[in-house]
């Protein structure tokens, strides 16, 4: 049996394997499972402030519409004693799962305010989070706003965060950077331990007969592996931090191959869901097997082993790959 | 609730009772009516927040189906030994006297709380008097009455306290709404003080009388002529002790808190020569009119009454001052035909028993019916009425009436209205506001400052107009340093809010303002521009009255804070700032700490944006320096047009303008017959957006018509020549009609008349392609609009109807062409019930018959001042009238009986009269079938046939002729609809629905399912669904939803259809004609969203959609006639579930608040919810396929 443990965000992990936000982890008697499936920590679903927002107002306006109005029926809901607005169930649902759990707890947090940011990241800390993902993104629309303005604002962020709290932090970003390295760099000397590459966002799609948009997602397949593969490969070693790969992760062997970029862990939500919890120990049993078969003793040893200052042509993962692609479909000549 | 130290707190008549009768019971059985439904309320969520009770356990609270199931379980739970309470009113009361009778019969210890309410007579009413209580004074029950909010709680704990002792039955009342919904600053009791007041032996004692099979017992014989009347009289003991008890328990009870009461209560001068007899709050203003005369030297004195059952003669006349020579005996009730009403006839017999010496001269007199206004200056008159008496004392009238004036009986007193008693250093104030705005709220939470944070003493009471949008709210404040006695409206204000600038064309909202007051305004314009932009009364009236005048604009403050349309933090910030009750900051910290008080557990952005409104007011408030001279142009508009019929005029236009109080008693109809279709008069102009058309993209489907909850939305085909004089910008387009090819047709919206609920615009499905967020519809601000839609309007009114016998009526898009005669009501903005009766009204409404259950639908149906059920221009429509809650299917199946008896009537006389009348037009007329518009338009010819040839007859036709005359109409098919919502067809009146549905008459029945009690304020039905929240459901409701329909279904002769209009627009009007059309009995269960649901109406449609979807409301129609053609008589009509039922519920805050209240039960009732739908589409699938 080959040594699978491994240290993210200075966390002390029994393997490389983390389920990411998902429903799984929305549920205590869902995270247990994936604990006992061997999951090495679990990343808590993402507590969104603007959510949190939206519905205290739509509270308050469902409770107070009508009210107040008419002699018969001063009000139309009765009210409780108290409510768990989005925050405090999350925090909630944290400390419960951090009772529950012997594994780390990692809590996600996409704020809307920049107070909103710190405050909920200071009481993520405060209901027992080990780490905290910051899952930032911030959709340009403005023609008006430069992108080094943006990329300003992510930085900002972070460092208030970080000066808020003593956990540690990981980023998580999207693919859509001109500069992705740059912005890691940035994001690691803003005080980020990690970064998780990459986000994936619902696209909008077009329902043609009934002329909407509509939130679409699909799950993802191993084909989606090759973007972030790419990126953490590039950036291994080149940042001084941890890089968790989470997009496309669905076997051992995507395990492996984000390993080999220069992944500290890998993500996993869409396979769990698919084919359940149990596919997380299935996973690592052929990680193990494949680490075996191929003589490493410990995962530590896959780790950037094909980042793209370790394998003998950086290009594969430059412009050259593009080139290479594109000449393998060149039609053959008569 | 259990603090050891008495707390002051500031609460309502309601609070300060159920507080008590929550603490000393432990069965509560409660069913809504109001103005009593808030004390249900307050012990369904004090049980929900497991408080327990005095002796630390939490009661059972649980909601009847009436108020009779309310009594009859509380009458089981005390034969079975427990302590038990209830609290009702009015109708409620009447249906609880059967058990009371037992109750009192077996003197059993308990107490019913009344917010003593007026009975429907003429009307209904819902305000207070004593009708009700009245009612019951030969139940053998003790009627306490308390005077004030102080009292309500005090008399809350006597009555529990005594009843025990006494063993006999306590009635406890307090006016309704002057004391139920009054604010006012009270001492209130401790645990402590109830466990000192309580004795526990007696409790042991009654529920040792309890049924207990260890020592068994037997009650409720039936005895016989020989033992009954002896048995009867053997109660006569514990009447004759209650008197001793009580003021025993009064003397307990002041040792204990200082507060001191007699059963029978003296005020005023000893030697006082004029006294008034009187109970309720309006001893409160003779007691205070009372104290201010003598100071000025009069002599006149109160007797308050508390102690109405038993009646002791003996104490009543000990209680009055011995030089008494005339008695006003004040009584709030009416007891037509009776020698006087009641406490006057008590006051007469005790006097002749027990007084001694010469007799005193008594006047009955009546005052105050349904809340009417009780004030200083009628308690003058009242005396003055007396001291006119002079020394004979032989009164010119032994009864009158005093409030009103009465110019048919000449009974009133006159009185004069500028006789004022106001302590000079309270503070009045006056805010006139909208529902929507906050303003009520905002009031309450400031009494609540006053009262709590100083040392004031402070009073609310708050009315509100009879709309449910857009509906006008006006708050009474009174705060100073001394307790406030003052059970009436604030008429000399010091200081006036007017919340809303379209106010001032429409109210006089300075009437009432005093000279130096303040004048605020909520303002559009600033302090340099508003003065040119009031009315010139108005500015008259700052001028001469030399107002402080203060604008602020808190529409935007509000929306710029987050707060949309909700000015009332602004405005508070405002009335503490300038009224100086509290130093500045002091206030705001006050106000600050209300908000989070009052908002904290919605959430921080709640609080967060109140805060940002507080923040920025003060530098919002400007001081108005008011010019020497009125310079407006303009003033307030007229009530109606010129052109409203006479009864409009005189009648029903001072009632809109708030003046209804000045009506003189001939104005008013005798028997409460009202003209239909008034609504279209009273132009309420609330609509801060409204549709507008876009020809261009309009498939002219009628949806948006069909969908409109008030009627606003019009659609005709006409002659383009009929084009000619419209107003420039009048919209037109080619009608899109196989029938109409050559037509034009438009597309109308009465700006003045809609509530910009936007229910159109969100159904609409005709996209512009160019811009797809932009429909045929689409929503723009109204003000600009106003003007030149409102000349549209008016010449759209003018277009020709369409003719209803060319078109096929049984198709959205067709029937939409029909003119509705249900228009312009005040229900909710959006309100999912009313476009079911405003289709009923087109399709069958010229021929119908609608008995309304009371409910939301007979309040916007039929409260005054107008009314929306309306008339076509041959004056035909909908006939309609309300009975009461529980028995409306039978009140509509009476009607049913006298049709189909008038028709049977007039067919045996025409079939006498063939000859006389024509063979031919007899056997026409008597074969008619009228299946389709044509065959009725052809019978209303051959009627009017008939007619003319009996009126030809022309003296010389025989008894027979004339009475077949009276009775031609009755040859017209009728329909009759009975309707009304869940509360009655699935609760209080599900045995007469039943029985009248099982009777197989052609009777129409339409349930409007809102899925709880809505005209009350959203109490569980036995139509709410498992996991919602409701009023007395408040930790969600755990049991299913009846299935009405299956029920009906299930008897296999009635035509049943489950409908949801906004899902399935098409299938909705199928089954009303379908309905309509079956020979037999028809059951419609209708879909509809509601406020209560908590979420923007707007979006019902897409929550009837998902409710379909999900299989939540599956849609079926179950027709007995295809049973005939060899069919399966069960249809049904939506596709299997196709999204789970949480992406339906958790759209909808009733369902969407137990996750956040209750996460664990929220949970586990969703799964049950789930497995409720899964179960029932199986049921229903089996049914269709006829398995």
């Amino acid at each position: 049996m080959s040594d699978l443990s491994t240290t993210y965000l200075g966390l002390q992990l029994q393997n490389p394997l983390i389920p990411s936000a998902s429903p799984l982890t929305r549920r205590l008697d869902t995270l247990k499972k994936l604990e006992e499936a061997g999951a090495a920590a679990v990343v808590l679903y993402s507590l969104f402030e603007e959510q949190a927002i939206l519905e205290s107002h739509l509270m308050d306006l469902y409770l107070s519409q009508g009210t107040e109005s008419f002699a018969e029926a001063l009000t139309y809901l009765p009210e409780a004693q108290d409510y768990r607005t989005g925050p405090e169930e999350y925090l909630e649902h944290l400390f419960k799962a951090k009772q529950a759990l012997g594994i780390p707890v990692i809590a996600s947090l996409n704020g809307y305010s920049p107070g909103g940011w710190v405050r909920y990241a200071r009481e993520m800390e405060q209901a027992g989070a080990d780490a905290l993902e910051l899952n930032m993104y911030f959709v340009a629309t403005d023609p008006n706003m430069s992108g080094r303005a943006m990329e300003d604002m992510y930085v900002q962020l972070l460092s208030d965060i970080k000066a808020t709290v003593k956990i540690p932090i990981a980023v998580k970003l999207s693919p859509f950077f001109s500069s992705l390295p740059n912005m890691a760099l940035r994001l690691q000397k803003a005080g980020a331990r990690g970064l998780t590459l990459f986000n994936r966002f619902y696209q909008p799609d077009i329902d043609i007969e009934m002329l909407d948009v509509v939130p679409h997602l699909i799950l993802s397949d191993s084909n989606e592996l090759r973007l972030p593969l790419r990126w953490i490969a590039v950036l291994y070693g080149k940042v001084d931090v941890d890089l968790a790969l989470t997009t496309g992760v669905h076997t051992s062997e995507d395990v492996v191959k984000g390993l080999l970029a220069g992944a500290t862990v890998t993500m996993l939500a869409s396979e769990l869901l698919q084919n359940g919890i149990g596919r997380l120990s299935v996973i690592l049993r052929d990680l193990d097997r494949w680490l075996s078969e191929h003589e490493y003793e410990a995962v530590g040893q896959l780790e950037g082993s094909m980042s793209l200052q370790s394998v003998p042509n950086p290009a594969a993962y430059e412009r050259a790959n593009y080139m290479r692609v594109l000449s393998s479909y060149t039609p053959a000549r008569p | 609730m259990s603090e050891s130290t008495r707390e002051t707190l500031t609460l309502d008549g309601n609070e300060a009772v159920a507080r008590v009768a929550y603490k000393l019971s432990e069965v509560i059985a409660i069913y809504p009516i109001t103005p009593s439904t808030p004390m249900g309320e307050w012990a369904d969520q004090w049980m929900a927040e497991a408080k327990p009770n005095l002796w630390g356990v939490v009661p059972s609270v649980a909601e009847m189906q009436s108020e009779g199931g309310a009594a009859g379980a509380l009458h089981g739970a005390l034969q079975a030994g427990s302590l038990c309470t209830t609290f009702t009113a009015s109708q409620g009361l009447m249906l609880m006297l059967p058990n009371m009778h037992k109750i009192a019969g077996e003197l059993t210890a308990t107490v019913f709380h009344i917010a003593a309410r007026s009975l429907a007579a003429q009307g209904l009413s819902i305000f207070g008097d004593h009708s009700d209580v009245m009612a019951a004074r030969n139940t053998g029950w003790v009627m306490l009455a308390s005077n004030s909010v102080q009292e309500a709680q005090d008399f809350a704990a006597l009555a529990h306290m005594t009843t025990l002792a006494a063993r006999v039955p306590f009635l406890h009342f307090f006016d309704g709404y002057r004391v139920s919904h009054e604010v006012n600053k009270i001492e209130t009791l401790t645990d402590e003080d109830l466990s000192a007041l309580i004795d526990e032996t007696l409790i042991q004692a009654h529920r040792g009388r309890g049924l207990n099979p260890e020592h068994p017992v037997l009650r409720g014989t039936a005895q016989n002529p020989d033992v009954y009347f002896q048995a009867r009289e053997t109660v006569n003991p514990y009447y004759a002790a209650v008197p001793g008890q009580l003021q025993a328990a009064m003397d307990k009870f002041a040792a204990l808190t200082g507060r001191r009461y007699r059963p029978y209560e003296y005020v005023g001068a000893p030697d006082a020569e004029r006294v008034i007899v009187i109970m309720g709050s309006g001893a409160e203003a003779v007691e205070e009119t009372v104290n201010y005369l003598n100071a000025k030297g009069e002599k006149v004195g109160v007797l308050k009454v508390r102690l109405y059952r038993p009646f002791v003669a003996e104490l009543f006349a000990q209680a009055l001052p011995p030089s008494v020579r005339a008695l006003a005996v004040l009584d709030r009730c009416k007891e037509p035909g009776s020698g006087g009403e009641p406490l006057y006839l008590d006051t007469v017999a005790a006097l002749h028993e027990a007084w001694t010496g010469a007799l005193p001269t008594v006047l009955g007199g009546r005052y105050g019916l349904s809340s009417k206004e009780f004030t200083p200056a009628m308690v003058k008159a009242v005396y003055d009425e007396l001291a006119a008496l002079g020394a004979t004392g032989r009164p010119a009238r032994r009864h009158f009436t005093v409030g009103i004036k009465d110019d048919v009986s000449k009974l009133s007193l006159d009185y004069d209205p500028a006789f004022n008693i106001e302590s000079p250093d309270t503070v009045r104030a006056m805010f006139f506001g909208l529902g929507s705005d906050g303003t009520v709220g905002a009031n309450k939470n400031s009494i609540k400052i006053i009262g709590e944070d100083t040392p004031n003493f402070a009073q609310g009471y708050f009315v509100y107009d009879s709309k449910k949008s857009g509906s006008v709210t006006v708050s009474h404040l009174r705060f100073g340093p001394r307790p406030i006695h003052a059970p009436y409206l604030v008429e000399a204000a010091n200081f006036v809010a007017c919340h809303q600038f379209s106010f001032l064309e429409r109210y006089d909202v300075l009437k009432s303002a005093i000279p130096g007051a303040v004048f605020l305004l909520n303002s559009p314009y600033g302090p340099d521009e508003v003065w040119n932009n009031l009315p010139r009364s108005t500015q008259q009236q700052i001028i001469d009255k030399q107002l402080h005048f203060f604008v602020v604009d808190a529409l935007k403050i509000a929306r710029e804070a987050g707060m949309g349309g909700r000015i009332n933090t602004v405005m508070q910030v405002c009335f503490f700032a300038i009224s100086g009750v509290l130093p500045r900051n002091e206030a705001i910290e006050a106000i600050k700490n209300s908000i989070r008080k009052t908002y904290g557990k919605r959430g921080e952005a709640v609080v967060q944006k109140n805060f940002a409104a507080v923040d920025a007011t003060l530098e919002h408030l400007y001081e108005v320096k008011v010019p020497a001279a009125a310079t407006s142009l303009f003033d307030r508009r007229a009530v109606v047009p010129a052109a409203a019929p006479a009864f409009i005029q005189t009648v029903t236009a001072p009632m809109m303008a708030g003046l209804g109080d000045d009506l003189p008693v001939s104005a008013l109809p005798a028997d409460g017959t009202y003209p239909t279709g008034t609504t279209k008069w009273e132009k309420r102009n609330i609509g801060t957006e409204i549709p507008v058309w876009d020809p261009s993209v309009c498939i002219q489907c009628g949806k948006c018509v069909y969908i409109c909850p008030h009627a606003v939305i019009r659609e005709k085909v006409y002659q383009p020549v009929l084009l000619e004089g419209a107003p420039i910008g009048f919209k037109h387009t080619p009608a899109r009609f196989k029938e109409f090819k050559d037509l034009a047709y438009s597309l109308q919206v009465s700006p003045e008349d809609c509530t910009s609920c936007g229910l159109c615009v969100e159904i609409c499905p005709a996209k512009n392609k160019a811009e797809i967020k932009r429909k045929a519809i689409n929503m723009e601000t109204q003000a600009p609009l106003r003007e030149q839609e409102r000349a549209n309007w008016d010449f759209f009114l003018s277009l020709p109807e369409v003719d209803r016998t060319a078109i096929p009526v049984n198709s959205v898009k067709y029937s939409q062409l029909l003119q509705p005669l249900f228009e312009f009501s005040g229900a909710c903005a959006g309100c999912g019930e009313t476009p079911y009766l405003k289709l009923i009204s087109q399709l069958f409404g010229d021929r119908a018959l609608v008995a309304n259950a009371t409910g939301c639908s007979s309040i916007y149906g039929g409260n005054l001042p107008t009314t929306p059920w309306a008339q076509n221009r041959d004056g035909r429509g909908p006939a309609w009238a309300n009975s009461l809650f529980e028995d409306n299917a039978e009140f509509g199946y009476g009607m049913r009986l006298a049709v189909d008896h008038q028709h049977a009537t007039a067919a045996q006389l025409l079939a006498g009269l063939r000859e006389t009348v024509g063979a031919d037009l007899a056997d026409a007329l008597l074969k008619a079938e009228q299946k389709d518009e044509a065959g009725i338009q052809a019978q209303r010819g051959r009627v009017a046939e008939l007619k003319r040839r009996l009126t030809a007859l022309n003296g010389h036709g025989s008894a027979a002729t004339a009475r077949l005359l009276d009775l031609a109409d009755a040859f017209v098919r009728r329909s009759v609809w009975i309707v009304g919502g869940d509360g009655w067809a699935y609760d209080i009146g599900y045995g007469g629905l039943d029985h009248v549905l099982a009777a197989g008459r052609k009777v129409n029945v339409l349930v409007m399912d809102t899925e709880v009690y809505s005209n009350t304020g959203g109490q569980m039905s036995k139509a709410t669904p498992r996991a919602a929240v409701a009023k007395f459901a408040a930790a969600g409701k755990p049991m299913p939803k009846k299935d009405l329909a299956l029920l009906a279904v299930s008897y296999g002769h009635i035509y049943v259809a489950r409908v949801a209009m906004g899902a399935d627009d098409e299938h909705a009007v199928k089954a009303m004609a379908e309905a309509e059309a079956f020979d037999g009995p028809a059951l419609i269960v209708a879909y509809a969203h509601c406020i209560a649901h908590g979420y923007d109406l707007r979006y019902g449609i897409n929550q009837q959609k998902l409710a379909v979807q999900s299989g939540y409301w599956p849609l079926f129609r179950y027709n007995p006639a295809l049973r005939a053609e060899g069919k399966n008589p069960f249809q049904l009509d939506s596709k299997p579930p196709s999204v789970t039922v949480d992406k339906y519920m958790y759209n909808e805050g009733r369902f969407s608040m137990l996750a956040q209240s209750h996460p664990d039960e929220a949970h586990q009732l969703l799964d049950l919810a789930q497995a409720d739908v899964t179960a029932r589409w199986a049921t229903y699938e089996r049914m269709a396929k006829g398995a």
